[in-house]
């Protein structure tokens, strides 16, 4: 599993570079981002180094700041990628809430989920997935 | 096994309860009609007198009372009879300018007992339990009302008036209280002392009752004293203006307060038109005394806000119920032409763990429509992370809403911290309306 940093944040102008500074002031060094937004509301999706604590630093500093366990699968950066494992899941009656994914350099791509349940790290790696190690993506 | 305390009275079948108040309420406009300067000049200028009363709706014709006009008849304006009929004077504590004094006569006061008795007798009481009033005494009526109540009961009375707290939990627990009176936070505070001194009072405690009044309490707040104590919690209603505690008193049903019918004639009218209200339909309860002898009131405006709960009680009393207090009128906000206290607003809120207790309504002008939003907070561990279910709370608290206030209200989830926290009274409400000024 991974942990990944979740913050709630104002659909306002400045929040999320806000969030953004008070990680960077505090030393956090950020490896992804991916907004999810809505009218009124965003939701920021972070990977960071030590995210318990960049979340507590959040929390702390008045934000709503979590951290999620989410599951990052290593997939060849290439057409089809991801369809594939969302099809995996779909077959193994997996629920999966929301996904994401970004590249690493010009061969791969990782695929970010978060799936509701328990079990689906076991189910994917007899799948043959390659799972992303937690330190593989940041100081843990 | 139901018990009352006047069964004949607390159980008078419906139309006979009616043809009753109709008799008395005649009576008590000619007591104010011919003894009371304010009803004289009131009722010549509306062109009505106590004799065009020939059914109980007809009271819609007559005019309001406000407390107002009770300042304005300082000292005695009020009073219906001479000085040597009168046997005591209580007055409202005045915080808010000039005092209003309320005489009542022998009678008065043994009606108010019997109000009282009732409720003790609701909670399971009689001649054989022990009351502590814990209400201060004095010109409030808290104090001396509750004593009174227990004395006509037959009760053990106590009367350790408010103050010196671990004193009153000594008593309590030594002298075997079996019901408490007093203020909800009084109640509250007790429970905790005992529990500070070491004390279980729900199990160590023989109390098995609270009455409590005179100020407002939520259904958490109710729920906490009934639970530390270990008792059954009574809410009573009661205003000075009126009579004091046992206008009102909550039966071991529950679901809102039986007002003593025979002594008093509830209407609950639309805080702006002044138009009677649907039972059912919340608005400012309007009061008409039915057998006061000393300070009759035709019509007095409570500027409280409940609602007439008209549905037969397993208690067997068919004095109907209002609902448990809302509020003050003066709170209310007119929105599209809806009458909204925040305190429905806030009713709902509670329903939804989901949601932080903090929230703000900002009230815009789009056009000529009134715009509501409604601003809250997640509770910390909420799961915010997905927006799926951040979407479908909006989507559940508005429609709750919705079908609460009959107007539609946009929710918006802020950030912690974004609604405002005062030390005193938080600000619940922010009105940019253009054209308003409340
Ligand atoms: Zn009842």
């Amino acid at each position: 599993m991974i942990s990944q940093l979740s913050v709630f944040l104002a659909n306002e102008r400045g929040r999320l570079a806000a969030a953004c500074r008070a990680l960077a002031d505090a030393g956090f060094n950020m490896h992804s981002l991916v907004l999810a937004d809505t009218a009124d509301f965003g939701v920021a999706r972070i990977f960071c180094d030590r995210p318990e604590e960049a979340a507590a630093l959040l929390a702390e500093a008045g934000y709503r700041a979590a951290v999620t366990p989410v599951i990052a699968v290593r997939v060849p950066n290439a057409p089809g990628g991801l369809a594939t494992l969302l099809e995996f899941c779909d077959g193994a009656g997996m629920n999966v809430e929301y996904g994401y994914c970004y590249s690493v350099g010009p061969d791969t791509a990782v695929d970010v989920l978060k799936i509701e349940g328990e079990g689906a790290e076991a189910k994917l790696a007899e799948g043959g997935f390659d799972l992303v190690e937690a330190d593989e993506i940041y100081a843990v | 096994m139901a018990h009352y305390y006047q069964p004949d009275i607390e159980t008078m079948p419906r139309e006979e309860l009616r043809a009753l108040q109709l008799e008395r309420m005649r009576e008590s406009m000619r007591n104010a009609y011919e003894n009371v300067g304010v009803f004289r000049e009131r009722f010549d200028a509306a062109g009505v007198t106590p004799e065009d009363l020939t059914c109980l709706e007809d009271l819609a014709r007559f005019p309001f009372v406000v407390k107002q006009d009770m300042r304005d008849a300082y000292p005695f304006g009020m009073f219906a009879r001479p000085n040597a009929e009168v046997a005591r004077i209580h007055a409202s504590s005045g915080t808010t300018g000039q005092a209003t004094v309320v005489g009542h006569t022998a009678a008065d006061l043994a009606n108010w007992a019997d109000c009282f008795a009732r409720g003790i007798a609701m909670v399971g009481g009689s001649a054989d339990s022990t009351i502590q009033v814990s209400y201060g005494y004095g010109l409030f009526t808290g104090g001396l009302g509750a004593h009174a109540g227990g004395e006509a009961m037959g009760c053990t009375v106590i009367p350790t008036s408010s103050g010196n707290t671990k004193r009153q939990v000594q008593m309590m627990r030594d002298l075997g209280t079996d019901i408490l009176a007093c203020t909800p936070s009084y109640a509250l505070l007790i429970a905790d002392t005992a529990i500070e001194l070491g004390y279980d009072p729900a199990t160590e405690f023989p109390i098995s009752a609270v009455i409590c009044g005179a100020e407002p309490a939520s259904q958490n707040m109710k729920d906490e004293i009934a639970e530390k104590l270990g008792v059954q919690y009574c809410d009573v209603y009661g205003l000075s203006e009126i009579m004091g505690p046992g206008v009102a008193m909550e039966c071991a049903e529950g679901g809102g307060i039986h007002v003593a019918e025979d002594q008093f004639y509830c209407e609950v009218v639309d805080p702006e038109t002044l138009e009677v209200l649907p039972d059912g339909q919340w608005g400012e309860l309007v009061i008409t005394t039915l057998a006061r002898e000393c300070c009759p009131l035709v019509r007095y405006r409570t500027r409280d806000v409940t609602r007439i709960v008209d549905e037969p009680c397993a208690c067997g009393r068919t004095h109907r119920k209002i609902d448990y207090l809302r509020g003050r009128t003066d709170d209310m906000l007119i929105i599209r032409g809806v009458n909204v206290f925040p305190s429905q607003i806030e009713q709902v809120i509670t329903e939804f763990p989901e949601i932080a207790a903090q929230y703000q309504i900002i009230l815009t002008s789009n056009g000529p429509l009134d715009r509501v939003e409604l601003q809250v907070e997640t509770v910390p561990d909420f799961p915010f992370d997905e927006v799926r279910k951040l979407e479908d709370l909006k989507r559940r608290l508005a429609a709750e809403l919705k079908g609460n206030l009959q107007v539609a209200v946009e929710i918006k989830i802020v950030e912690p911290k974004t609604i405002e926290r005062s030390m005193g009274k938080a600000k619940r409400v922010v009105d940019l309306r253009e054209g308003t000024n409340r």
